[in-house]
């Protein structure tokens, strides 16, 4: 492909919130006739960038050019004149109008008395073209989520964007409709737009882009030819090969098979299969590490696995106790504890104080009530012991937690979930957002608990923490175990890529 | 120059009581240049609605009068609110519970008022609490949308409460209007002190009461309290949130039908149309103005009546229409509701040039 010139140039955007730099210096252009990946996990940056560039956002610092000439967007509208689009994940369309009525929404230029007529010939055409077909007269909310995406691409080629912003736009579409969309982004490239395809999943990325931009932690990492690389090379620039740092961990004695889940399936919010058929056993006093790109199932999976989450099929024993079908509260008990990725929206109350958030756990037991009434004096002294055994740091347990940092309430939770002896433990994301001081700590406490002899599901994006803590390590794709490698120290970046990529592992297991 | 709206992390203590108060000092100054309009001097309307309402020991008592359902009903939607589940029928429960009542003066005529009032009570806290309990079942378990099934169920109790006294429960000697017979002696209230305010009153006072110790001490109030604030953790914690739905509606509607049962058997001695004058939608403002606090609440319903009671006085003295006041109650929602916005967003100025 020769090098056409570029439509929108993004020079230096940075963009602080809150003293934290989602986007640091970052460099990206799209050219006519091209797609462009944006690649990096959650959190990297991607969105706060294409929010730059549509106009939500203003940069800190950093320049846009336009066809060569600066510019900047005041608001979205700018953005829009200026022929930039974006599909948001949520869709942004008036549900209880119709799809032409949706076209023209927020458009200057129809004059007070709109021609349906020209407004659905000018819908057909687009559909033709691109292959977008939907009825104009149908009202949204009637169409299905895919058709939904299709009428918001319209939208955009309605209002002549030359640059269009997709994103995740296949995280809510089945296959089919994947592929569907796919088509229509190849008939984009052919007419000389300009695609940005917002995503963290590397197979998508390798099958569609041209070009792609690699994000971590709100800086860039490359741009590359897509042709010109792996996924397992994708996979290392978005996470990033870190050097292994040394963890005070003892040999593993493990023990016995305490907890198993076989062939678990299972639904995501959506309704769309986001666990199909999988198998895992988790051992007495080991970490099992499940590494992969968010959203391949982690968060269902261990929702499943602490029967917050309703099984298709499968089964779930804990000692050789049958639980499937139990309920969350004959799961979550002394022995079975889940740490959630969640804090503030699942994990805790933000609203509410220490104690009332230290006994949510377990706040229907003998020893925090009198009769009918909570014993609060019992839950303050019991709050009191585990928040200085966890350092947790407040300025009394009669705050909302909604005022600790981050760490604290990761602490917090902790320090809920960690006390006494617990047999198994989910923790997903425990490390997610904290500074190195309270990584280090909850990593200590998980190590503790190891040792104690529970079994530790730990799910982590972070390799890095994987590689250091997991005593096995197993590789989710797409609702699927890819492989589970017995001695992790022995993985290499390249390997545990090409899992995380789609590609099972086919060496033989050691070990067993 | 430019406004600019930040969200607040932490809110000012003074703000819990501070906020209402300057709301509902808004509301009247916005009132009197209505009142103005109306061409009154609002100074005069004012001091009028005070001298009525607060004025004498007469006024203080009909303000307590009105202020018993409105305080009542109070408690009912502050309770579901605390769940975040919008109870907006609190006059359709009132509604029910009043007709219960009489119901079982009609049917179960008892000569033992330790009997009679006991009975009474019963049969309004389950036909209100029911009558709420049906939305909350709808949302458990088909997720229909409460605020439309507690305010529509306002006007099938209204509608039912005109066909009973209209029709097979009309007072043959009632030369034509639409009037129950009033209620025998063991089927009324006690009054105090020669003034009509009721026993309803310590019903009133015993909820606040008990509303306060459930909400702050008990499980079933921690639980309730969890589920308001955050679902997903009340899921987390195996809180069985469809369960709590239905029985926290069903204790909302049976403390409203205590405000109904109240009104009939307190001070009317009879069921008449129109004996509510929309006290379970004044509990709404109540319950909000009060941040669900149950003593606050008591306080509010006390100056509620006040107003209730002045615009009464407006009316007789003043000429004024009965909707004047209304104006005068929508527009302390009003504000109170605008407060919350400044309760949780901060308003700062800043230059241009910094944008």
């Amino acid at each position: 492909m020769t090098a056409s010139p570029s439509l929108v140039d993004l020079r230096g955007i940075t963009k602080t919130f809150l003293g934290v730099a989602a986007n640091d210096d970052i460099d990206f252009d799209v050219r006519a006739g091209e797609v462009h990946a944006l690649l990096g996990e959650n959190g990297a940056g991607k969105s706060t960038l294409m929010n730059v560039l549509c106009g939500l956002y203003r940069p800190d610092r950093g320049q846009i050019f336009l066809s060569g000439q600066e510019t900047a967007f005041r608001t979205p509208r700018d953005a829009i004149a200026a022929g930039i689009g974006m599909v948001h994940q949520h869709f942004m369309l008036i549900p209880v109008q119709t799809v032409w009525e949706n076209m023209i929404l927020g458009q200057d230029g129809f004059g007070f008395v709109l021609s349906k007529k020209a407004i659905c010939r000018r819908i057909g055409e687009l559909a033709d073209q691109y292959g977008l077909h939907v009825d104009p007269e149908v009202p949204v909310w009637q169409l299905s989520v895919g058709e939904q995406q299709r009428v918001a691409i319209l939208r955009m080629l309605f209002s002549e964007a030359k640059v269009l912003i997709l994103d995740e736009p296949t995280a809510v579409l089945t296959p089919q409709e994947a592929r569907q969309l796919f088509a229509t982004l190849r008939r984009m490239r052919e007419e000389g737009h300009g695609v940005v395809f917002i995503s963290h999943k590397l197979d998508e990325v390798a099958e569609i882009s041209d070009r792609v931009t690699i994000l971590r932690k709100g800086r860039k990492i490359n741009t590359v030819r897509t042709s010109g690389v792996g996924p397992e090379e994708l996979a290392e620039m978005m996470i990033g090969s870190r050097v292994v740092p040394a963890v005070n961990k003892r040999a593993a004695v493990t023990g016995e098979t305490v907890f198993r889940a076989q062939e678990l399936s299972v639904l995501n919010d959506k309704d769309l299969p986001a666990l199909e058929g999988l198998s895992l056993e988790l051992r007495r006093g080991e970490i099992l590490g499940l590494a992969g790109v968010d959203g391949n199932g982690q968060t269902e999976l261990c929702e499943a696995l602490v029967g917050l989450r309703r099984l298709q099929s499968g089964r779930i024993f804990f000692n050789e106790r049958e639980m499937t079908g139990a309920s969350v509260r004959d799961f979550l008990g002394d022995d079975i504890r889940y740490i959630p990725a969640d804090r503030r929206g699942t994990g805790l109350v933000p609203t509410m104080n220490l104690r009332e958030n230290y006994v949510l756990r377990h706040y229907w037991r003998e020893a925090f009530r009198k009769g009918p009434f909570m014993n609060w004096e019992a839950v303050a002294g019991q709050t009191g012991r585990v928040t200085e055994r966890f350092d947790v740091v407040t300025p009394s347990l009669g705050v909302p937690v909604r005022m600790l940092s981050g760490g604290n309430l990761q602490k917090l939770m902790l320090a809920r979930e960690l006390d006494g002896n617990p047999r198994v433990v989910v923790a997903m994301q425990p490390t997610w957002g904290l500074d190195v001081g309270a990584t280090a700590f909850v990593r200590e406490r998980l190590l503790e608990a190891r040792e104690k002899g529970a079994a530790v599901l730990l799910v982590s994006e972070d390799l890095e923490e994987l590689l250091a803590l997991s005593d096995r390590l197993a590789v989710i794709h797409k609702g699927r175990i890819m492989g589970l490698l017995e001695d992790p120290r022995r993985a290499t970046e390249e390997t545990l890529g090409l899992m995380m990529a789609g590609r099972p592992l086919t060496s033989p297991k050691e070990g067993d | 120059m430019a406004l600019r709206v930040e969200k607040r992390f932490d809110v000012p203590r003074w703000m819990d009581w501070g906020l209402p108060l300057i709301s509902f000092a808004l509301a009247l100054a916005v009132g009197a240049l209505l009142l103005g309009l109306l061409g009154v001097s609002p100074l005069k309307a004012y001091g009028e609605m005070i001298r009525g309402s607060l004025g004498d020991g007469y006024g203080i008592s009909e303000t307590i009068v009105k202020a018993i359902p409105i305080a009542l009903c109070g408690l009912a939607v502050a309770l579901a609110f605390t769940m975040v589940v919008w109870n907006i029928g609190a006059e359709g429960q009132l509604v029910a519970g009043a007709l219960a009542a009489t119901a079982a003066v009609r049917f179960f005529p008892l000569e033992s008022p330790f009997l009679m009032i006991p009975l009474m009570v019963l049969v309004a806290a389950a036909a209100g609490g029911l009558w709420a309990a049906f939305a909350g079942w709808l949302k458990a378990r088909w997720s229909v949308n409460e605020i439309i099934t507690t305010l529509m169920m306002n006007y099938i109790a209204i509608l039912g409460l005109e066909y009973f006294v209209y029709g097979p429960w009309r007072d043959p000697m009632s030369l034509g209007f639409p009037l129950t017979p009033t209620f025998h002696d063991a089927a009324r209230l006690p009054q105090l002190f020669g003034t009509r305010v009721h026993y309803g009153l310590f019903l009133a006072l015993l909820v606040a009461f008990l509303l306060r110790t459930a909400l702050r001490w008990s499980r079933w109030g921690y639980e309730i309290r969890v589920i308001g604030q955050n679902p997903r953790a009340a899921a987390y914690a195996g809180m069985a949130t469809s369960h709590h739905i239905v029985l926290t509606l069903f204790l909302s509607g049976a403390i409203a039908g205590l405000a109904g049962m109240g009104e009939v058997a307190g001070l009317q001695g009879r069921l008449q149309p129109g004996f509510s004058v929309g006290y379970g939608f004044t509990a709404i403002i109540v319950a909000w103005l009060a941040r669900l606090n149950p003593f606050a609440i008591l306080v509010v319903s006390f100056f509620m009546g006040a107003l209730l009671v002045g615009g009464d006085t407006l009316q007789v003295v003043m000429r004024l229409p009965l909707s004047s006041v209304q104006v005068l109650q929508g527009l302390i929602l009003f504000f109170v509701l605008a407060g919350e916005f400044f309760r949780n967003y901060k308003v700062c100025l800043r230059r241009r040039e910094d944008a």
